[in-house]
């Protein structure tokens, strides 16, 4: 439907394309749906699981002490703001399963956070780099409102999959919702196939 | 908990527009198909320029539940906001707007939840929480209720005369203005503060005595929070009522977007 006295107020074309309804930003909005964890890295420790046998499980130190990765990326939020070039440093999910000396699980994941969020994904879509705990951002520690002191970062799908103050990953297999998919938001939510909600 | 989401685009129309404050509109917009909402949740909008050049932005719902034929929803002009001043210069009663929802589920209120409830807000961060009070009102609920509202002036308290009628007749719903901007003595905004005295006015940014002297009025100790408001706002009455005991998971926030 055409809105005859609208034009917008087009912002400079993007130096690479956006996904479809979203718009260029160059702040780092805060959206969480909670307070803020405020975590104490000492007290910190990570877990994955494979159909509910720990598998693997990181101090703040082990996970320091693995093969860093550096990702350059685009952010993309449902709430329809987009941010491009951004840097993170972390482990990649690979990483930490070749540390726990497991096989590349399939089937599905369940990223748990402390204060009690949840998200779900593919197990797919956190492998092969697709998905990483990440620690630093822009060269600096992650800040707590950003989901420091470590967060899922999963970039190709929208933010709220890349989860703040992860604490495990549960590989399992069969899907189920999390937070906000409950709340009737897209099981897989790809930004450039504008997957926001269940039906989309 | 499961919520579905009304997922198609419908086209609703533009039934009033009401200048709520300098820089807040509120409009109606009637549905085409009758789309039950819960107090706190939020619809996205969708315009299209002629060039077929899009823009979608969320709001909140204003209005009760207990109405759900239409929908009210308070929009602030954003300096650059391309769909707020649209919405501000443009638009008119009997215009149609692309709208699809509701969207959300974690920031929303009902009655049923019967715990004493303290709300949180900032500007237009009012919206969601005035739709959970409308509702509140309409039902008749008992539910002890708070609202901290910070604005600049008493100007920028919007749905002012509501509030205060709320206030007014039910002694289990407490109001507290805090007002950011302090007024020089004699002036236009310091007569207007003498006027009328529903509720309670805070000449300062809300802080944790605020919080407490509010609690302690209530009489009963909230057991669930709603915060609205800018990042930065959110952020500190969050931390201000985790100070003040509350507990993590009784805390729900809605931090405006960019």
């Amino acid at each position: 439907m055409i809105n005859n006295k609208f034009f917008g107020r087009r912002r400079p074309e993007p130096s690479r394309p956006i996904p479809p309804g979203q718009y260029l930003e160059d702040g780092f909005p805060v959206l969480s749906a909670g307070p803020t964890q405020r975590i104490d890295i000492a007290a910190w420790d990570f877990t994955i699981e494979i159909n509910d046998k720990t598998v693997g499980s990181w101090s703040w130190d082990s996970l320091n002490a693995l093969t860093q990765s550096d990702i350059h990326t685009d952010l993309h939020c449902v709430t329809k703001w987009s941010k491009q070039d951004t840097d993170w440093r972390g482990v990649t999910i690979d990483t930490l399963l070749a540390d726990a000396g497991v096989e590349t699980p399939t089937g599905f994941v369940m990223a748990s956070c402390d204060g009690g969020y949840t998200t779900n994904v593919p197990a797919a879509d956190v492998i092969d780099g697709k998905g990483l705990l990440v620690h630093t951002y822009d060269g600096e520690p992650l800040a707590a409102e950003h989901g420091g002191p470590v967060r899922l970062l999963i970039p190709h799908l929208y933010l709220w999959k890349s989860a703040k103050w992860i604490r495990s990953l549960k590989f399992t297999d069969q899907d189920s919702p999390g937070f906000w998919e409950r709340y009737g938001y897209h099981m897989y939510g790809d930004p450039w196939r504008e997957q926001r909600y269940t039906n989309d | 908990m499961s919520q579905t989401v009304t997922q198609t685009w419908q086209i609703a129309t533009v039934t009033s527009v009401h200048d709520e404050s300098s820089r807040v509109k509120l409009f109606t917009l009637e549905l085409a198909h009758i789309t039950p909402f819960r107090a706190g949740q939020h619809f996205d909008l969708r315009l299209t320029a002629p060039d077929g050049y899009q823009a979608q932005r969320s709001y909140s719902v204003t209005s009760s539940p207990d109405e759900p034929n239409s929908i009210e929803l308070a929009i602030e002009l954003i300096s650059e906001g391309e769909v707020s001043s649209y919405f501000h210069e443009a638009v008119e009663p009997g215009d149609k707007i692309e709208i699809r929802g509701p969207i959300g589920g974690h920031f929303t209120w009902s009655p049923v939840a019967a715990k004493p409830v303290v709300m949180i807000c900032g500007g237009s961060g009012i919206a969601p929480i005035m739709s959970m009070l409308r509702h509140r009102n309409s039902t008749g609920s008992d539910v002890p209720a708070l609202l901290l509202f910070s604005t600049r002036t008493v100007a920028d308290i919007l749905f002012r005369d509501e509030l205060e009628t709320m206030a007014h007749h039910d002694p289990k719903f407490h109001l507290v203005n805090a007002l950011t901007r302090i007024p020089t003595i004699g002036s236009v905004f310091a007569k207007k503060f003498e006027q009328g005295q529903i509720g309670r006015r805070e000449m300062r940014r809300i802080d944790r005595s605020m919080i407490d002297a509010a609690f302690a009025e209530l009489g009963v100790k909230p057991a669930r929070a709603y915060i609205c408001g800018g990042s930065d706002f959110v952020e500190s009455m969050a931390n201000h009522l985790l100070n003040a005991g509350m507990a993590n998971n009784s805390i729900r926030t809605e931090r405006f977007g960019p």
